[in-house]
């Protein structure tokens, strides 16, 4: 039975801790506005880049100079898979469900005798990982020093990856992120992008518009393959930012809840023993008169 | 015909420009500048560091654009920009970090791409004549 003096102390400290989740939640509900914000504003470009390039693929695929980025190797032998997670934790089963995702691809990948190698974005990732597949790991990106991701950063991973697949250091890349659908869903997704696929979307009519091309056809292929993979790394850095906070919102959200439910449980404890000592010290008070 | 069309200009980060009445749109293309107007044939074009100006009836805007590519249809044109700024924001400061930035690419080059960097380099130093004058 603990005594008042405990469950006083354990009461405070509770209250300190609900204070705590309080203030993140508030503190991730700002910096997902504004994670979304930066993600819609974001996906303009996406989307025109998006068509531009399917309609270019579509009519450059199938011919022999089409580039490499487009193509592939032609093999599919060893397989980067590119995790991003967030730098920080607290964030429920954010960086967990991007990481077991992960797990599950290169598990399957090995059992297929591919060979695998992994490049970490965010610190999460990497130390969920390190411990079973630590041997693959070729890279890891740190972004903890960025405040505001841009596309600066994005640019400096594609143009990592790009020279990596030049070199010949891997077949098929893939991407490991959290799609934000909304504060209480965020859906762990792995996107392949080089060899880059650019199927139209559902709906979207590939534009049967002949355009002239300058310079030729496929220079601004070239061109604009190593701009559409940082575009596609811009937007899953931006998904994932908003997808953190997103889920660092509800998890710190429901802890609220949690340390509330646990300071009304304990207030009624505390009540009750103080309640039993004062019964008892009237039983003694009583009882000692009686006895006179 | 339209006598109007439509102008977007979009960077990765943000949507820049939008105008629904551009009467014509100068544009740094690769192979040398070039003026779009309503009704141009569909073509693409990827962009080097220059001077981008739209003009409708009422306005001239001008924008310094890094580089990127435009996507031309009869009905309007769409700019798609790495790096663009109105030209009011177009600085000394900023030119020269751009020159910096590009001069450290070309130092840093590969020999095999070293005609293409000193040509971003040359087409940095001349967007400054051509914004800042």
């Amino acid at each position: 039975m603990p005594s008042l003096k405990d469950l006083k102390n354990r009461i405070g400290s509770v209250k300190n801790t609900r204070k705590i989740t309080k203030a993140m939640q508030m503190v991730a509900a700002a910096k997902l506005r504004r994670a979304q914000e930066a993600a819609e504003a974001a996906r303009p470009y996406a989307e025109r880049m998006h068509s531009v390039m399917a309609g270019l693929a579509s009519s450059v695929q199938g011919r022999d100079n089409a580039p490499r980025l487009l193509s592939g190797t032609g093999s599919d032998k060893v397989q980067l898979l590119v995790v991003m997670t967030a730098e920080r934790g607290l964030c429920g089963g954010f960086n967990a469900n991007i990481a077991k995702l992960a797990r599950q691809t290169a598990e399957k990948l090995l059992a297929e005798g591919k060979e695998v190698k992994i490049l970490t974005v965010g610190k999460k990732g990497r130390d969920a990982l390190r411990r079973e597949y630590g041997q693959y790991f070729i890279g890891h990106v740190d972004l903890s020093d960025v405040k505001r991701l841009s596309y600066d950063d994005a640019q400096k991973i594609a143009r990592d990856l790009i020279g990596r697949f030049d070199n010949g250091e891997f077949d098929v890349a893939t991407i490991f992120f959290s799609i934000f659908e909304s504060v209480i869903a965020q859906r762990p997704t792995a996107k392949q992008i080089i060899p880059a696929s650019y199927e139209p979307e559902e709906g979207e009519e590939t534009p049967s518009v002949n355009y002239d091309y300058e310079p030729s056809e496929t220079q601004i292929l070239e061109d604009l393959l190593p701009r559409g993979v940082a575009t596609q790394i811009f937007t899953a850095l931006l998904e994932n930012g908003a997808s953190e906070q997103g889920a660092r919102m509800s998890a710190m959200d429901s802890a609220t809840r949690n340390a509330g439910d646990m300071i009304d449980k304990l207030t009624i404890e505390y009540n009750r023993t103080r309640q039993a000592a004062i019964t008892k010290e009237l039983i003694e008070i009583i009882s000692g008169a009686e006895a006179l | 015909m339209a006598d109007t069309m439509q102008f977007d200009l979009v960077a990765p980060e943000r949507k820049l420009a939008s105008e629904e009445a551009a009467v014509e749109v100068m544009v740094p293309g690769a192979d040398g500048d070039l003026t779009v107007m309503p009704g141009h044939a569909p073509m693409l074009t990827t962009l080097r560091p220059g001077k981008l100006t739209m003009v409708t009836r009422s306005e001239t805007q001008s924008y310094a654009v890094t580089g990127g590519f435009a996507e031309i249809t009869p009905e309007g044109i769409t700019v798609l920009a790495e790096r663009s700024l109105p030209a009011e924001e177009f600085t000394k400061e900023v030119h020269d970090r751009l020159i910096e930035e590009a001069r450290r690419v070309h130092d840093e080059a590969h020999p095999s791409v070293a005609d293409m960097t000193a040509k971003l380099l040359a087409d940095m130093e001349a967007l400054g004549s051509h914004m800042l004058s």
